[in-house]
Order: C-alpha cells, then sequence, then structure tokens
C-alpha cells in the first residue's frame, strides 16, 4: 500500500493517519525530519508487518526492521545508522532487521537535502534525526504501555525492547505493545535534551559485528553487477575517449553481424552494444572501429599542461578566484624579511574502484527499474526519469551496495547509460564497463600545480601565507555550471584542505586559477586534501629547516588548537619521535576533515621509511595515525576507515598516475596503473581519540596526512624535497640527482 | 554449445562458446555471482576460484579448459558450515565493500589446504595478486593467521 505522507512544516513530528495499521498487525512510525514537504513515500518494506513510512517497524514477534537511509559503499554506515536508532529507542538489537530505505525526501540527509552521500558525512548528518526518530518510537511505546497500565507514562522506564514499571513490576515486551498499540497522530516532541546521555549508550562506542561481515564472507550476491533479471541482456557503452566528445561514424554492420548481438547504437557520448551475454557484448566492444568528434579537450596532453599551469601560477599576473582571504597575506608577504616559496605538483588519478561502473535498468510503457550502486539515490531517480520521459514516481531504485565508491559513484552517468540501453532495445539491460573503459572513461582526481608563498619576519614567524593552485573545475560536473557560479566560484571539491584553521597564520590567501582543459574529472576520496594538504605540511616541514626546528616541535608552536596539537603530539609519541633510526627517518603530518558548521575530526599521521637509491623505492615501514573523532561510535570500524583512508592515500602517494595523449587515456588496466598491493602494505597503528559527544567525519579522514608525512621522511632521511605525486621511483631518483 | 562443468560438486550445463572465460559463465550463465569481475586480465584476483584445488583467474580460463575438473567457487568452499576462513573473516571485520573478498578468501584457502601454518611472509607473498582498494590487506593477514591458529 503505498500511502503519502502529509507533513506539516519542518518539525519532525507528524504521522498521517493513513500509516496506522489495520487489525493491529504492528506499529510503524512515520516520522519525518528536514522540512520534507508532501513526500511520497514508497513504503516497501518486504517481510514487515508494520508498514513502514519512515524508520521503525515492530512486528507482533518483536523483530524490529530498522530502514538505513544512506547507500553502502563498505564504510559500514548501514550498520551504525540503525544502530543510532536502536540505541535511543532501546532496542534488543538480536531483534533488529535492517533494511535499505527506498529513494524519497523523507530520507533527505539534512545538510544535502537529498539522499547523497559524500564528505564522510553520512554518520554526522543523519545523527540527531535519528537518534530522534529512535527516541520518538521508544516513547510511542511507553505511552502505550501507560495507557493499558493505567500509570503515568513518567513512572516507566525501558529495557532492550522492554517498557518497564518499576513499582508494580510489570513489563511489556515491543512486540506484545505493538500488537494493541495504535500510533498516535502527532508523533511526541522529543527535545534533544530528552535523548540519552552518551554515558547511557548501550551499544554506540561498543563495537558490534557489522551487519553485511556474513554475506561479504560468503559471495552473497550484494551489487549491481550481481543483478539478474529474467529476460535481460547485456550491454556495454564505449564512451568518446574525450569528454563531450561522440561517435561520427563506427562500424555498425560489422558489429551487428557479431555472434549474439542484439543492436548496436550512436549515442551523443558513445556507442551502445547489447548482446545476449557478456562475453559476446565484450567481443564486440574488441572489434569496434569509431571516429570520433573532435572536441575542446582532443588535443590535451597532460605533461604539456602542467607546465602551462605553472607557468600561470608563477605569473602574479594571471588571477584566479579568490577562495577565502583572512588578513591581507598578499601585503604581509610583499612586506616580509623572508619569503619561502615552492611549487607542488600532482598528477591526475583514477578511483580504481574494484567493482567496474555497473548498472540494470529495464523500460516498460509502466517505468522504469532501476538496480545500482550509488552514492546518490536521488539524482539516480531524477536522471532515470529523464531519460526514460516518465514522472519521477515512475521510477522503482533499488539501491545496491557499492563493490567501492571513493566519489567515482558520485554521479549517475552510468545510470543514465543503462536506461539508454534498456529504451534502444525495449528489454531489461545490464550494463557493465570493462576495466578498460572504466579507466578510458574515468573521471579523475584534477591534475594540480599550487604554488605556496610564505613571509616570515626576523624572527622567522609567519606573517603571511599565499596558497595558489591551477587545476580544472569538478562542480559542473556534479552540480552544474550554476551552482559554481552561486558560490562565486569556489569549487570546494578542488580548493578543500588548502585553510589552516588550526595553525597561528595570521593572514591567508587562497586563489584557484580554473584550467578547463576538457578532461574527465570527478571527486576522489578526500578530495583536495590529498594535494592542499600534502603541500601545507610539506612546506611546514621545510618552514621547520629554514627556522632550524624539529618538524614535530615546531607544529606544536605554531598549531593553535588544543585538539590539533593533541592528535599530532600523540602520533608522535606512538611511533617514539625522538629516536633515531639506522638508514631510516620518520615524517610527520597534521590533517582535518570537515566544515565549520559541522564541525572538524583531525589527525596526526607519522611515517616511517627508508630507501633503496638504486632503484629510488621508497619503503614505508611503519605508518602511526592519531585520529579525534568526536564521539566514535563504533571503534573497530573507525579503526578500519582509518587503515582504508592510509592504504589508499599511500598508493596514490607511491604509485597511482593518470596520463592523457592527444585527449585520450593513456593506462587501461592493473598493469599499467599500478596501486599498492599487500607486500607493499606498512605494519600500521590506529588511535582513535575521543573528544566530544557528537560523531564527526571519518571515512576520509585519514588521506590527508600520508603524503606529506612520507615527503616529510624523505626530506628527514635525504635533506631533498619531493614536491611531485605520486612520489615514483624515477622521481626520487630525478630528485636525488 | 553445450558445456557440462562439475562446480561445487554439482553438475551443472551451460549454453555458451567453449572459449568463454569461465568468470562469465559461472557468474552469468550459471548465476553463481560469488566470483567477481575485477580486471578480466589476471591481474587483481577478484574472479579467484580453485580447479582441482589450484586457485586460478577463472577470467583467464577459458571454459572447455575447465571441463572434466573440479571447480569450487566461494559458494561451495565449505559444505554446509562456514569455512574456518569465513569465521575468521568474520571475526576479524575483515570485509569493507567486500567486492575482493571472495576472491581473497579462496586465494588464502590454496594457500591453508597445502600450508597449515604458514608465516607472515608466506601469507603476503601468496596473496600478493589479489587487490583490495579498501585497504582491508592488515585485517587480510590477520585473518588467515586467525584461521590457522583455530583450525
Amino acid at each position: 500500500m503505498n500511502a503519502p505522507i502529509n507533513n506539516k512544516g519542518t518539525l519532525d513530528t507528524s504521522i498521517s493517519r493513513r500509516s496506522l495499521m489495520q487489525g493491529g498487525a504492528g506499529l510503524t512510525f512515520a516520522f519525518t525530519f528536514g522540512g520534507a514537504a508532501n513526500a511520497f513515500v514508497d513504503a516497501n518494506t518486504q517481510g514487515a508487518t508494520g508498514k513502514l513510512n519512515a524508520y521503525v517497524a515492530i512486528a507482533p514477534d518483536g523483530i524490529i526492521t530498522i530502514l538505513t537511509p544512506a547507500p553502502e559503499m563498505g564504510q559500514g554506515v548501514n550498520t551504525v545508522l540503525p544502530l543510532i536508532v536502536a540505541e535511543e529507542l532501546d532496542a534488543d538489537w538480536s531483534k533488529v532487521k535492517v533494511q535499505q530505505a527506498p529513494v524519497d525526501a523523507v530520507y533527505n540527509h539534512p545538510v544535502f537535502r537529498s539522499q547523497y552521500q559524500v564528505a564522510s558525512l553520512t554518520t554526522r548528518g543523519y545523527w540527531m534525526p535519528l537518534r530522534t526518530a529512535g527516541a520518538q518510537a521508544r516513547r510511542v511505546l511507553m505511552d502505550a504501555a501507560a495507557a493499558q497500565w493505567g500509570v503515568p507514562v513518567t513512572e516507566l522506564t525501558t529495557e532492550p525492547s522492554t517498557v518497564v514499571h518499576a513499582a508494580s513490576g510489570r513489563k511489556l515486551g515491543y512486540g506484545e505493545i505493538a500488537g494493541f498499540a495504535q500510533a498516535p497522530t502527532q508523533a511526541p516532541e522529543i527535545k534533544p535534551e530528552q535523548l540519552k546521555a552518551v554515558a547511557q549508550f548501550r551499544f554506540l562506542g561498543k563495537d558490534v559485528q557489522r551487519i553485511d561481515m556474513a554475506d561479504k564472507a560468503s559471495g552473497k550476491p550484494l551489487y549491481a553487477s550481481d543483478v539478474q533479471v529474467p529476460g535481460m541482456l547485456y550491454g556495454t557503452i564505449a564512451r568518446a575517449p574525450v569528454r563531450g566528445s561522440g561517435p561520427t561514424s563506427f562500424n555498425r554492420d560489422a558489429i551487428k553481424a557479431m555472434p549474439g548481438i542484439v543492436d548496436a547504437v550512436t549515442f551523443d557520448h558513445g556507442v551502445g552494444i547489447i548482446g545476449n551475454t557478456i562475453e559476446q557484448v565484450f567481443a564486440a566492444r574488441q572489434k569496434l572501429k569509431a571516429e570520433w568528434k573532435q572536441v575542446k579537450g582532443s588535443s590535451v596532453n597532460s605533461d604539456k599542461d602542467l607546465q602551462e599551469y605553472l607557468a600561470h601560477l608563477r605569473d602574479p599576473n594571471h588571477k584566479g578566484v579568490v577562495v577565502r582571504q583572512t588578513g591581507d597575506a598578499n601585503a604581509a608577504i610583499a612586506g616580509a624579511a623572508r619569503i619561502v616559496s615552492d611549487e607542488f605538483v600532482s598528477d591526475y588519478v583514477y578511483h580504481a574502484q574494484m567493482e567496474p561502473l555497473s548498472c540494470t535498468a529495464s523500460v516498460t510503457s509502466d517505468g522504469v527499474e532501476v538496480w545500482a550502486g550509488t552514492q546518490w539515490p536521488t539524482r539516480c531517480v531524477a536522471e532515470a526519469a529523464k531519460t526514460a520521459g516518465v514522472e519521477p514516481q515512475k521510477v522503482k531504485l533499488h539501491v545496491l551496495q557499492m563493490g567501492g565508491g571513493f566519489g567515482r559513484r558520485a554521479y549517475v552517468e552510468y545510470v543514465v547509460d543503462a536506461v539508454l540501453l534498456s529504451k534502444a532495445v525495449g528489454k531489461p539491460v545490464k550494463m557493465i564497463q570493462s576495466r578498460e573503459e572504466d579507466v578510458h572513461a574515468g573521471r579523475f582526481r584534477p591534475m594540480t600545480a599550487q604554488k605556496l608563498d610564505v613571509g616570515l619576519d626576523a624572527s622567522g614567524k609567519i606573517v603571511g601565507w599565499r596558497h595558489r593552485l591551477a587545476a580544472e573545475t569538478v562542480y559542473p560536473y556534479l552540480y552544474g555550471q550554476a551552482r559554481l557560479d552561486n558560490d562565486k566560484g569556489v569549487d570546494f571539491i578542488v580548493i578543500a584542505g588548502a585553510d589552516m584553521p588550526f595553525y597561528d597564520v595570521p593572514a591567508h590567501v587562497t586563489d584557484h586559477i580554473y584550467e578547463d582543459r576538457g578532461v574527465r574529472v570527478a571527486a576522489w576520496r578526500g578530495i583536495a586534501a590529498g594535494y592542499t594538504n600534502f603541500a601545507i605540511e610539506a612546506m611546514l616541514d621545510q618552514l621547520a629547516r629554514e627556522t632550524e626546528k624539529d618538524p614535530l616541535e615546531y607544529r606544536l608552536g605554531l598549531l593553535k588548537d588544543a585538539r590539533a596539537k593533541k592528535v599530532v603530539e600523540r602520533a608522535a609519541q606512538l611511533a617514539d619521535w625522538g629516536r633515531k633510526r639506522e638508514g631510516r627517518a620518520l615524517g610527520i603530518a597534521f590533517s582535518k576533515l570537515g566544515v565549520p558548521p559541522v564541525g572538524f575530526s583531525m589527525t596526526g599521521t607519522v611515517a616511517e621509511i627508508s630507501l633503496d637509491r638504486a632503484s629510488g623505492n621508497i619503503k614505508v615501514h611503519n605508518l602511526w595515525c592519531v585520529a579525534d573523532v568526536g564521539l566514535p561510535l563504533q571503534p573497530d570500524n573507525i579503526s578500519a576507515q582509518l587503515e582504508s583512508s592510509l592504504i589508499f592515500s599511500m598508493s596514490a602517494a607511491l604509485k597511482e598516475r593518470i596520463s592523457i595523449k592527444d585527449g585520450a587515456v593513456e593506462q587501461s588496466n592493473f598493469h599499467d596503473y599500478g596501486v599498492i598491493r599487500m607486500s607493499e602494505v606498512p605494519e600500521i597503528k590506529v588511535e582513535v581519540i575521543r573528544s566530544g559527544d557528537i560523531p564527526l567525519p571519518v571515512g576520509e579522514l585519514a588521506i590527508g596526512g600520508t603524503a606529506p608525512a612520507i615527503a616529510n621522511a624523505f626530506l628527514a632521511l635525504t635533506a631533498t624535497r619531493l614536491r611531485h605525486l605520486p612520489m615514483s621511483p624515477e622521481r626520487v631518483k630525478q630528485a636525488l640527482g | 554449445m553445450t558445456i557440462a562443468l562439475t562446480i561445487n560438486g554439482k553438475t551443472a550445463s551451460a549454453e555458451a562458446d567453449p572459449q568463454t572465460p569461465l568468470l562469465w559463465v559461472i557468474r552469468e550463465h550459471l548465476k553463481l555471482t560469488g566470483t567477481n569481475y575485477g580486471c578480466g586480465s589476471g591481474l587483481c584476483g577478484a574472479c579467484t576460484v580453485h580447479i582441482d584445488g589450484k586457485a586460478v583467474a577463472s577470467c583467464q580460463t577459458a571454459a572447455s579448459q575447465a571441463v572434466g575438473k573440479k571447480i569450487t567457487t566461494i559458494e561451495g568452499l565449505s559444505a554446509d558450515n562456514p569455512h574456518p576462513l569465513q569465521k575468521a573473516w568474520i571475526a576479524e571485520q575483515v570485509p569493507q565493500c567486500g567486492y575482493c573478498q571472495s576472491g581473497q578468501i579462496m586465494k588464502a584457502a590454496e594457500l591453508l589446504a597445502s600450508n597449515k601454518k604458514p608465516t607472515r611472509e608466506q601469507i603476503v607473498s601468496h596473496m600478493d595478486g589479489n587487490i583490495c582498494r579498501c585497504g582491508t590487506y592488515p585485517r587480510i593477514v590477520r585473518a588467515i593467521e586467525r584461521a590457522a591458529r583455530e583450525a
């Protein structure tokens, strides 16, 4: 039964009468939040007898179904979000079943106002709404028990899945209550102070087993590439090598004549091939000969572009968009006793998520059904609707787990591809990109060149800091040009992390020179911090040397925030910073993740390296990372995310590089896009610090500190600066001279 | 043409060209989707299955090469109980996105079948062909060591 919910205003307290169950078959809670008005809710909890409208359904047998509003890409939110609800609900966790919420405005992330998963903000964003939803459900249960017993609700408490009246010794299980209770027309108001105190948490703060561990250890079908739909065909799209280009012609007859091929279709952006089996589709793809339109990016050569980026940075008359400024850094630097400058460059990097992009779509006269692993469910529905030419209500989206997101699945062109293919043949089509296609048509972290100029006074104190960056913009791809214009040209994806709020830098300016080259770019895990924090923290070590201070002492003197000092200090302590190692050196870096309204998490990272001068190979022996995450909800999972980010960023710091020649990506698979393997992983020790009562961003937190910690260790070991990411063996040898 | 295979102790047949990579026959013809496509070039290990007990990249194995042999996939790793590796994988909370994990477990199972007490070096050397982008490598090592201890 699909019941529209009328929400009044922005308070998350309204329940539709239509959500009431008939015949006492269970209890559902139509809690909404975030100001969603007139949300259409497709209540599709399978197997739960309470027809859910928002987060919780309780069946008379005591089974509690909790919906998780956000996608899952491996970071563990499909465990922690339901756990937050269960905590305030005071549920018996062993009775909880988790289901994926459908796409509906009622589940929108409060910050993004969409079901959208980026910026490591999933847990932080849903924290209060989910706590409130759980607490409201608990209150409804208590009110129902109070009415049943004829006692004031103030005399009641709860134990897991049980309402208790201590005075009379009576207890009622949540399931029993669901059997007779009626949800009220107005949900109870729960003020923040009525939520549980952190000290009372039963689950949060202690580890539960992640709900998908068993499935992932036994090969259960979880991903878009696993979907099997009766009558399904297979398809792939050979995208134009260059962004914005498309086919002018291709060997259509030859392709269509190949075994099992059903159709070969011209699209604006590429050639679609549809066939009976994936092996036949991939075989046909190998035989494709297409001519492509010449466009802006068709002559791109990334090495040449990088030189131009540097030339622009060095020319003070070449203006960029001023992203932010505090004080007058240009004046301070101009008047400084000494200026320390350096340049930093980083290559394009590819997400290399283990599951190449895939999506299944079925366009019929009724609408379109889509199966996708996606970071943006809401956008999937909108674009699938537009592509199929139907209303969004006619789109049924199954949100599946992603075999890696990392920002690659933060937009939905592969969903559009699947819908186009299905529409072309009038059958369900499972679209799979080959790994080669996934690389060639990849969208990369922009290549960057950065120039830092730091003014020091006579005593060596920083008086001004200028951070210039040349790179493509990502916003137009993700959000459209209008968003860039609205934000005064500030592309947060490309310049995040260039700010230094925790360091004593009295005047600071960041400017971004747009380099519109026509290359496919996107958000990559950690976004800009992977290169902006590299520049900042490598420069700080340079400044430490210039002022003859130990890098740790220098940072502790310059950091003006107690939490920041603590993570740096503690990481150094874990690494036994003061101990000299024969043939090895340590490097340290601070990093942060967040934005002022939601708060910052922070890390101190130390790397221990040695060097094989003959080969230029840097060996990382140890990484220590101390993370202040506010309130750690699931400590072991947080450790796993820190390890994950450290390894991911170490791979990019040392090995990963996409190069573009004559407009086309030169790499194609893991033989020429090398990523870190088990044998290269150092000993990793992470430590999680609690500093407050709010969970702060975690998923990408440990990205920003790794490259600079390694570069700083290299500086300590060799007195040589590495300034080009990745710090490949060739570049190391070049730098050593 | 019809290809008859023995998978996880049962016979199964598929209509496919004999040169079809075994990976696609397993996944898409026989609907055993636990074995995953990561690169199609034998570089990543996501498609690892056992043929007569040996771990192979199923994307590099023609279906015809597997005829008459015993194929084991992640679905058939253990008859009815979780394999010690699977128990260890859960105990150590190894998977994140999970996409590489079937291949990792199959590769690890080959090691433990022939070496009950591998050293850490032997584990790393054996597993080095399997890529994980989520950084679960340290936990994979611990899980293999745990499975070896608890077997």
